[in-house]
C-alpha cells in the first residue's frame, strides 16, 4: 500500500514541474515585456522600466529566475502582482480562492445530488418515459457548456420571471447564487447521469445480483446494498476527477455573473498579461487536479479491494 | 513466402464479411432514431454553412449603423447586433467556423493521436515508456487551461512577429481570425486522450492470433501494424472523432468567448455569444440565436456520436 501511494506521488511532483516549466517557458520566449502595452495608460520612460526590472528581478539570468520562482513558491511566496501594484500574489488567492470553492462545492453537491439519483432510477427502469426524459436531459447536459446555460438561465429566471437578479454576489447562501451554480453544475450532472445509468444497468446484470434475487431478498434490498454499492464505486472516481470541470466553471460563471472569484481573476489576468499571477493560478490549478486525482485514486484503491496492492 | 503472401493477399480482399459489418453497423445506427435525427441536423447545418453566406444578401462585416440592436424583422430575420450587422448572416458564417474548427481539430488530433498510439502500444519498449510519460504528465493539466495557456501566449506573439521573418505566419494568423492558433492549441493539448486509448486497443490487438499468424508467415512490423492492426482500429478512431467533434466545437466557442479563439470581426458563435451577453438585458435577441444554435449542434452530435457508438462498438450491440 505505502509503495503504491509513493509510486503515485512520483507521477505527481514531474507533472507539476512540467506545468511549471511550461508556462516559465512560455512566458520567456512571448516577445514583449510585462511593461510593454499597458492598455490606457501612457508609455512607461526606460529609466522607470529598468528600475521594475531590477525590482521584480528580471534581469537575472534564466536559470536564477527559474530556480528562485521554485524556491520562493515552496516556502509561499508566489511574487507580486505585476498589474496590482506590489500586490502578493499569494494575498490575491487568499481573497478570491474561497468564493470559487464555495461556489464549486455547491455546484458539486447540485449536480452529484441530480446526476446520481436520475441516474440509478432510470437504470431501474429501462426504456420507460422516465428513462428517456433523464437520457435526452443528460445529453443535453453536457451538450450546454457553462457560458450558454448560465446566459439562458439569466434570460429565464432573472429577465424573465425576475426570481433573482441577473449578476452579483451576495454570499452563497443567498438568491444570487442560484443561477450560478445551476449553470455550472449542468455539464457535470450530464456527465453523471449517462455514467451512473451504464454502471447500474453493468452491475444489475452481473451473477451476484441473480444470487441475491434467487436468495429471496426484497428488490430494495438488492438494489441498495448490492447493485448501488458496486456500482457507485467508478462514480465516485468520476465525480472526483470532473474537478477540472468545476474549475473552467468558474472562469465562464464568475466572469458572466460578476462574481469576486479566482476565475473571474484569471480570466482578466490571461488578457492583462499579468504573469506572475498566470503563473501561480496555473500552477494552483495544476497542483488541485493533481492532488485530487492522486486522492482519489487511493481512495479508489480502499473501496474497492480488488485494487488494492496492485 | 511467396505462396504465403498470396493467400495473405487472397484473404485480405475477401470482401464480404467487411460488407456484412458495414450494413450491421448501418442497421443498428438506422434503428437509433435521435441519432438519425441528430444526422439530418447536421446535414441542415452544414446546407446552412455552406449556402447561407452566399444566398443572404449581407456580409458577416458589413455594418449598418442606422439600425444597431434591431429585433428581428422582414429585412433581418434574427435581428442586427451592436454594430448593425445582419445576425442570421453571421451566425452561417460562424457555422463555417465552427464546423471547419472542428473537423479539421480532430483530424489533426487523428493525424497525432492514432500513429503515436499504434506505435507505442505495438512496439512497446522505449517508445511506449516516452509516449506514456508525456502522456501521463499533461493529462494532469484540465485541456481547457492548455489551451487557454498556448492561445494566450500565442496571440501576444503574433503581435511582434507581424515584423519579423515570420511575419507571414503573423499574416495567415490575423487574416484567418486566429483560426491557425485554434489548430496549433488543439494538435499541442488534445491527442491525450486518443492516443492512450488506441494505445491500448493496439496492446490487446497485439495478442490477437491473426497477428501471430501474420508473423508466422514473414509480415513485416509495417505490414502487420498497417494492415491487420490499422483497420481494427478504425472504429474506435471514428467513434472518438465523433465525441471529440462537439467537444473541440464546445472548446472553440468557450476560448472565443474569452476572447482567445476566433478574432473579430470573423464571426464565431462563442464571440456572437459573448457579445451578446452585454446586451442580455437591453436586446436579449443578439444572445438567443446563437446561444440556441450552439447547445442545438452540440446536442445533435452527441446524438450522433452515441448511436455511432452503439452501432461501432461490439460490445454495445444488442443492449
Amino acid at each position: 500500500m505505502w509503495a503504491y501511494i509513493v509510486r503515485r506521488l512520483l507521477i505527481v511532483i514531474p507533472s507539476i514541474l512540467l506545468v511549471y516549466t511550461m508556462i516559465f517557458v512560455l512566458i520567456q520566449i512571448t516577445p514583449g515585456g510585462p511593461w510593454d502595452r499597458v492598455a490606457g495608460r501612457r508609455p512607461i520612460p526606460e529609466e522607470i522600466k529598468e528600475r521594475l526590472n531590477e525590482t521584480y528581478h528580471l534581469n537575472d539570468p534564466i536559470h536564477v529566475q527559474y530556480l528562485s520562482y521554485l524556491w520562493n513558491a515552496l516556502h509561499g511566496d508566489l511574487g507580486f502582482s505585476y498589474h496590482q501594484k506590489a500586490r502578493p500574489v499569494a494575498d490575491i488567492i487568499r481573497d478570491f480562492l474561497p468564493v470559487s470553492i464555495q461556489l464549486g462545492l455547491a455546484a458539486w453537491l447540485v449536480s452529484n445530488t441530480l446526476g446520481i439519483t436520475a441516474g440509478v432510477l432510470s437504470a431501474l427502469s429501462p426504456n420507460s418515459l422516465f428513462d428517456r426524459i433523464t437520457s435526452f436531459l443528460g445529453v443535453a447536459g453536457i451538450s450546454i457548456p457553462p457560458f450558454v446555460g448560465i446566459t439562458l438561465l439569466i434570460l429565464f429566471l432573472a429577465r424573465g420571471l425576475h426570481l433573482v437578479p441577473t449578476a452579483g454576489w451576495e454570499g452563497i447562501f443567498s438568491r444570487t447564487a442560484l443561477i450560478p451554480v445551476l449553470a455550472m453544475a449542468l455539464m457535470p450532472a450530464g456527465w453523471l447521469i449517462r455514467y451512473t445509468r451504464t454502471m447500474m444497468t453493468e452491475v444489475l446484470k452481473e451473477d451476484y445480483i441473480r444470487t441475491a434475487r434467487s436468495k429471496g431478498l426484497r428488490e430494495r434490498t438488492v438494489t441498495i446494498r448490492h447493485a448501488l454499492k458496486n456500482a457507485l464505486i467508478p462514480v465516485v472516481t468520476m465525480s472526483g476527477m470532473s474537478l477540472a470541470d468545476y474549475i473552467v466553471g468558474t472562469f465562464f460563471v464568475e466572469t458572466i455573473y460578476g462574481i469576486p472569484g479566482l476565475g473571474r481573476y484569471f480570466v482578466m489576468s490571461t488578457s492583462g498579461r499579468d504573469y506572475p499571477v498566470l503563473l501561480a493560478l496555473f500552477l494552483l490549478y495544476a497542483i488541485i487536479v493533481c492532488l485530487m486525482a492522486f486522492l482519489i485514486d487511493i481512495a479508489y484503491s480502499f473501496l474497492d479491494p480488488r485494487l488494492r496492492f496492485t | 513466402m511467396v505462396a504465403g503472401e498470396g493467400i495473405l493477399e487472397r484473404v485480405d480482399q475477401e470482401e464480404s464479411p467487411i460488407a456484412l459489418e458495414r450494413k450491421r453497423v448501418w442497421r443498428t445506427f438506422r434503428r437509433n432514431r435521435m441519432a438519425v435525427a441528430g444526422g439530418l441536423f447536421l446535414g441542415f447545418l452544414i446546407l446552412f454553412a455552406i449556402l447561407g453566406p452566399e444566398l443572404l444578401p449581407y456580409r458577416f462585416d458589413e455594418s449598418d449603423f442606422k439600425r444597431i440592436t434591431e429585433p428581428p424583422s422582414a429585412q433581418h430575420w434574427l435581428g442586427t447586433d451592436s454594430l448593425g450587422r445582419d445576425i442570421l448572416t453571421r451566425l452561417a458564417y460562424g457555422a463555417r467556423i465552427s464546423l471547419f474548427v472542428a473537423v479539421l481539430a480532430n483530424s489533426v488530433i487523428l493525424f497525432i493521436g492514432v500513429p503515436l498510439g499504434v506505435l507505442s502500444g505495438y512496439y512497446g519498449g522505449w517508445i511506449d515508456i516516452i509516449v506514456m510519460r508525456v502522456v501521463d504528465t499533461f493529462w494532469a493539466l484540465p485541456n481547457i487551461m492548455l489551451m487557454i495557456a498556448v492561445m494566450t501566449f500565442l496571440s501576444s506573439w503574433v503581435e511582434y512577429a507581424e515584423a519579423g521573418p515570420l511575419s507571414f505566419l503573423a499574416r495567415t494568423y490575423k487574416a484567418t481570425g486566429g483560426l491557425i492558433g485554434l489548430l496549433v492549441g488543439f494538435a499541442l493539448g488534445w491527442w491525450l486522450g486518443d492516443c492512450r486509448v488506441i494505445r491500448g486497443l493496439t496492446l490487446s490487438l497485439r495478442e490477437k492470433q491473426y497477428v501471430f499468424a501474420a508473423r508466422c508467415i514473414g509480415a513485416s512490423d509495417a505490414r502487420i501494424m498497417l494492415r491487420h492492426i490499422l483497420p481494427n482500429v478504425v472504429p474506435l478512431a471514428v467513434v472518438s472523432m465523433a465525441l471529440g467533434i462537439p467537444g473541440a466545437m464546445l472548446m472553440e466557442a468557450g476560448l472565443s468567448f474569452l476572447g482567445l479563439g476566433i478574432k473579430p470581426p470573423v464571426p464565431s458563435w462563442g464571440s456572437m455569444i459573448s457579445e451578446g451577453n452585454t446586451y442580455l438585458l437591453s436586446a436579449p435577441h443578439i444572445l438567443i440565436s446563437p446561444a440556441v444554435i450552439l447547445a442545438l449542434t452540440t446536442i445533435a452530435l452527441n446524438f450522433l456520436a452515441d448511436g455511432l457508438r452503439d452501432a461501432m462498438d461490439p460490445w454495445m450491440r444488442g443492449r
